[in-house]
């Protein structure tokens, strides 16, 4: 049973740019477990795009299977989504990015529909560098199904009924990188703080922006012999690249330590202040980027924040050469050619 | 035994090696035949091979219009020593083996009723030329010369061909004349020119164009609106994609900037192909892909989306010979079960069988319509004869006046000026609720599209009541769906009869010269062509005037007619099936000695599975 969320219109509610209230970007209520990590990156999601002042019915929201992928319905209710199958969100973003290049695509998925059943489709889309936002709630397991070992479980971590998974845990942002994306970033459902800049900067990005949430899931893996647990996640997530993202419109107040602190300003003139932790770490150089994530791993550590941005990305319809227009707005006059030119066709025929 | 005699009727076989480039100088010889004013039907019969393996090109033609395979081979024109022995044997008693005599035929392959002519093709070749390259090319191009003198065919027609052919490769025409003229030298100074086997010109041609079903489709998509195309490579489909771009190219740039006013996404798989259609179409943009029965099987879980859903998904399947990958370069009709059913769960999916290229040029463009109308896949059944051989047509045409049917979607506007929105909310009574593209109105209009159980406002619901009532609700759309598919053809026998013949596609032309036939049996049948399922009210009254029906079709499980049986609780004995699963196209001469053998008092012997198989080859 779904339920609307109540609207109360409070006056006193902050507004952005365009007069809407966070309200305006909240969804359904949630049907997820209570303390499902899900439920804090909707809600970072949630933030992001009111504090970005986007309207929401110029977002798309497009998800997978799973409980994660459940989770476009929780927020942005005035957005159109598509809870589409298994593994295959990827296409069907890609589909509709081609038909519509004036939305923002905001897609969502989990460890388990993307990491195995939807990993071809992963590596493509990343591959042709469509303009979106891909989020990974990644939980180690698959939490619909009652908690299997995902992909991404790490060797020797236990959910609570499974016994130490034997196998290696796929890195999704090492493997992104290597399939050349151009937006990759890891954060914590737990850190908003790093989150809500981080899902930001990835929709202003053009171009793929990875975002793998490090996600637990409260009912299957949470337990102390998961390293996909809470604490454990806290205790050893070292940040890499700090974002600051200041839109457009702001006055830019934060100011770090010279020397470590890069500004990038994006392609509609919005900022990003990327504030470097991680000594060994370049994120405008994929090398550096990939080595890092690398060391950290072997470390036992999880890199989070930005990882790597190309700033001077081209994004799929750029690569194409199609039409400024969206291909959903052409016309029959624009589309087809007419009888007489078939008239010629038809000559050549003959 | 006397040797054949006919004039423009006649059936005659090209026996080559993959891969030396005779399908260009095959087609040569038919297009001549086509541009003298005479019906021909080539077909390409090839390997799954890029070189090196037997390949059959076969011309029927025919003055009285018969377009379809005949069945028998009058002339056998055999390159391929591999191949030779077989093709001898498939020659007509009286027919002609015309074979390259640089090395003698094995004398026991001689047949004492076949004339035999030899032309030193290789020899001719290594005296001519040095290049390896061109002794290859060259040899089919003198064998059409050579045919040309035998046949009597109009030399300057041929010439004509070659300097269109290769307009703008100025470089190639000479050479390519001198070589035809090498041939019908040859063949004047060695041989009584013509034989009893010739052509005259006619004029029974018209305005007819030449062209294959695939480069119809992708004009029809074109023509048609389609903006997003989503592919992966699949023979026999391949061609359909590279029509689209080869015509969108020229025809889909926006005069302003040079941009494209489309996208073609080569996709990963077919799972992705149709996932990017699904996305592009619930955008609002029109879009299709071309696969065949393995992209079918692939595609199923999203094509079952799609129908849940009603997303309008446009899919053409050009079929070919399965199971698994079976004879991947050969043709069937045998992905009808598993198309019109694609997908787990209650699923019928829309299908359009078109029988010629001017159809699927027609049906391409109307997919789109139908898709967004309906909302709900529309999978076009093509197939690997229709959509790779060269097929005489009737010319395409494009009523300008005619405008794009984009189906029940709501503007800003409208939205604004309702009450309450509901996605799946059967408004109309009609099955066919309206739609919102994303990004329509800042307030209203929104849902989340899914492939769970929705209530009518398309919220997620596991009410088994709710479930039911859209289930149902799809059901009464596909009633509406019967009055917008393109309805059957009937064609009538001169005298009363309650014997008929039902088929659709490719087996039109057969079939119809079938049944011509079987009047000089005495047998007179009424004729249905089905152009789509859902069948309308008009076939199943057909059916239910006859006493018997044989359902035509190429495949061995009788698919069509399972379908026929399960729609309208047919019993077995009303109908009859005729089949033909080698991977060519069915013939007429199977086709008239299948209906003997069961037409009481022709022919006891029931039919048999093994002897379809063994007569398709005829
Ligand atoms: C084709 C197909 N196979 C299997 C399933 C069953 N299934 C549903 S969700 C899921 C795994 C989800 O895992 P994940 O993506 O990590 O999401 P989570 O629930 O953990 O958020 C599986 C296997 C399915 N829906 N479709
Ligand atoms: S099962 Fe796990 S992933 Fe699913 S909702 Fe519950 S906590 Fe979240
Ligand atoms: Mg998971």
């Amino acid at each position: 049973m779904t339920y609307q969320v109540p609207k109360f219109r409070n006056p006193s509610l902050p507004r952005n740019a365009l007069g809407y209230t966070k309200a305006d970007y909240e969804g359904s209520i949630s049907s997820l477990c209570a303390g499902c990590g899900h439920d804090s990156i909707s809600a970072c999601i949630i933030r992001a795009c009111h504090e970005l002042s986007i309207a929401p019915h110029k977002i798309a929201k497009l998800s997978g299977i799973g409980c994660s992928s459940k989770s476009p319905a929780y927020f942005l209710g005035k957005s159109h989504g598509f809870n589409s199958v298994h593994g295959r969100m990827p296409s069907v973003v890609t589909g509709a990015a081609m038909a519509n290049r004036d939305l923002i695509y905001l897609g969502v998925s989990g460890d388990g529909d993307t990491a195995s059943i939807g990993m071809g489709q992963f590596i493509h889309v990343i591959r042709r560098n469509l303009n979106m936002v891909y989020v990974v709630m990644n939980n180690g397991c698959y939490g619909l199904t009652k908690g299997q070992d995902s992909a991404t479980a790490d060797q020797g971590s236990a959910s609570k009924k499974n016994d130490p998974n034997p196998f290696n845990g796929i890195d999704l942002p090492a493997l992104a990188l290597q399939s050349g994306a151009t937006f990759v970033a890891r954060s914590f459902s737990g850190d908003k703080e790093q989150l809500i800049p981080l899902i930001k900067a990835g929709m202003t990005h053009r171009g793929f922006a990875l975002i793998d949430v490090v996600s637990p899931c409260v009912t299957f893996n949470n337990n102390e012999t998961s390293t996909k647990n809470y604490d454990y996640v806290r205790e050893h997530a070292r940040a890499g690249g700090i974002v600051d993202f200041v839109p457009m419109r702001d006055e830019i107040t934060t100011r770090y330590q010279p020397g470590s602190t890069y500004e990038v300003t994006l392609h509609d003139g919005s900022v990003v202040h990327l504030h470097k932790v991680a000594e060994s770490l370049d994120p405008f150089d994929r090398m550096s980027a990939m080595a890092a994530l690398d060391e950290h791993r072997r470390n036992e550590e999880i890199l989070t924040g930005l990882i790597y941005m190309d700033m001077d990305s081209t994004e799929l319809h750029e690569v194409l050469g199609t039409s400024q227009r969206p291909l959903n707005q052409l016309s029959a006059a624009d589309l087809c050619p007419g009888d007489k030119v078939l008239h010629n066709i038809n000559a050549s025929l003959r | 035994m006397k040797p054949l005699e006919a004039v423009n009727d006649f059936v005659i076989k090209f026996a080559n090696v993959n891969g030396t480039g005779s399908a260009s100088a095959n087609h040569l010889f038919a297009k001549a035949l086509f541009r003298m004013g005479l019906p021909v039907c080539p077909k390409n019969i090839f390997p799954s091979n890029i070189q090196g393996m037997p390949t059959w090109y076969e011309v029927r033609v025919s003055e009285e219009g018969y377009l379809g395979r005949r069945g028998g081979v009058d002339i056998m024109l055999s390159v391929n020593p591999q191949s030779m022995p077989s093709d001898i044997q498939e020659v007509e008693p009286g027919g002609y083996f015309i074979y390259d005599n640089t090395k003698p035929l094995d004398r026991h392959l001689v047949r004492d009723d076949v004339t035999t002519i030899g032309l030193p093709l290789t020899q001719i070749c290594s005296d001519q030329y040095k290049e390896p390259q061109q002794r290859k090319l060259f040899k089919n191009v003198i064998y059409v010369g050579a045919l040309a003198a035998l046949l009597d065919i109009d030399f300057a027609v041929l010439t004509a061909l070659v300097s269109d052919q290769f307009k703008g490769k100025e470089k190639l025409v000479l050479p390519n004349i001198h070589a035809l003229e090498l041939g019908h030298q040859y063949a004047q100074a060695n041989f009584e020119c013509p034989i009893g086997i010739r052509v005259t010109r006619s004029d029974k041609v018209g305005d007819k164009i030449m062209l294959d079903g695939n480069t119809a489709l992708g004009l029809g998509a074109l023509y048609g609106g389609a903006s997003v195309v989503a592919w992966y490579p699949l023979t026999p489909s391949t061609s359909v994609i590279d029509s689209f771009e080869r015509y969108a190219k020229r025809l889909r740039i926006d005069p302003g900037t040079g941009k494209k006013n489309y996208a073609i996404i080569q996709a990963e798989d077919e799972l992705a192909a149709i996932g990017m259609v699904v996305g592009a179409s619930w955008n609002g943009a029109r879009s299709f892909t071309a696969t065949s029965g393995p992209g079918i099987s692939l595609m199923s879980e999203i094509i079952g989306l799609a129908y849940y859903a009603e997303v309008p998904t446009v899919v053409f399947d050009v079929q070919r010979a399965g199971p698994s990958t079976g004879m991947p370069t050969r043709t069937q009709q045998s992905d009808i079960l598993s198309a019109a059913y694609a997908s787990h769960g209650d699923t019928k999916q829309v299908l359009l069988f078109p029988s010629t290229p001017k159809e699927c040029f027609d049906f391409g463009a109307l997919s789109f319509d139908l898709a967004e109308r309906l909302q709900t896949p529309v999978i076009l059944m093509a197939d690997l004869d229709l959509g790779m051989n060269d097929n005489m047509s009737e010319p395409l045409h494009w009523d300008d006046e005619r405008e794009f049917d984009r189906g029940k979607v709501l503007n800003a506007q409208q939205l604004e000026d309702m009450t309450q929105f509901g996605r799946y909310l059967d408004v109309d009574g009609d099955g066919i609720c309206y739609r919102t593209y994303p990004g329509t109105h800042p307030e209203k209009g929104a849902f989340v599209t899914r492939g769970t159980s929705r209530d009518e406002y398309a919220a997620y619901t596991e009410k088994g009541e709710e479930y039911e009532k859209c289930m149902l609700r799809l059901m009464a759309k596909w009633e509406t769906i019967k009055e917008y598919v393109p309805g059957p053809e009937v064609f009538l026998a001169s005298q009363k009869t309650d014997t008929a013949v039902l088929f659709f596609g490719t087996s039109e032309e057969s079939s119809r010269e079938a049944v011509d036939y079987l009047v000089e049996d005495g047998i007179y049948l009424n004729a249905m062509r089905v152009r789509a399922f859902p069948f309308d009210k008009e076939v199943e009254e057909f059916l239910h005037s006859h006493e018997r029906v044989f359902v035509i079709e190429q495949n061995r499980d009788a698919q069509l007619r399972t379908l026929l049986m399960a729609e309208f609780e047919l019993g077995p004995d009303k109908l009859k099936s005729v089949l033909c699963f080698d991977g060519t196209p069915i013939s007429a001469r199977n086709i008239r000695k299948q209906i003997l053998q069961q037409i009481p008092g022709h022919n006891i012997t029931p039919l048999r599975p093994e002897q379809a198989a063994d007569d398709a080859g005829e």
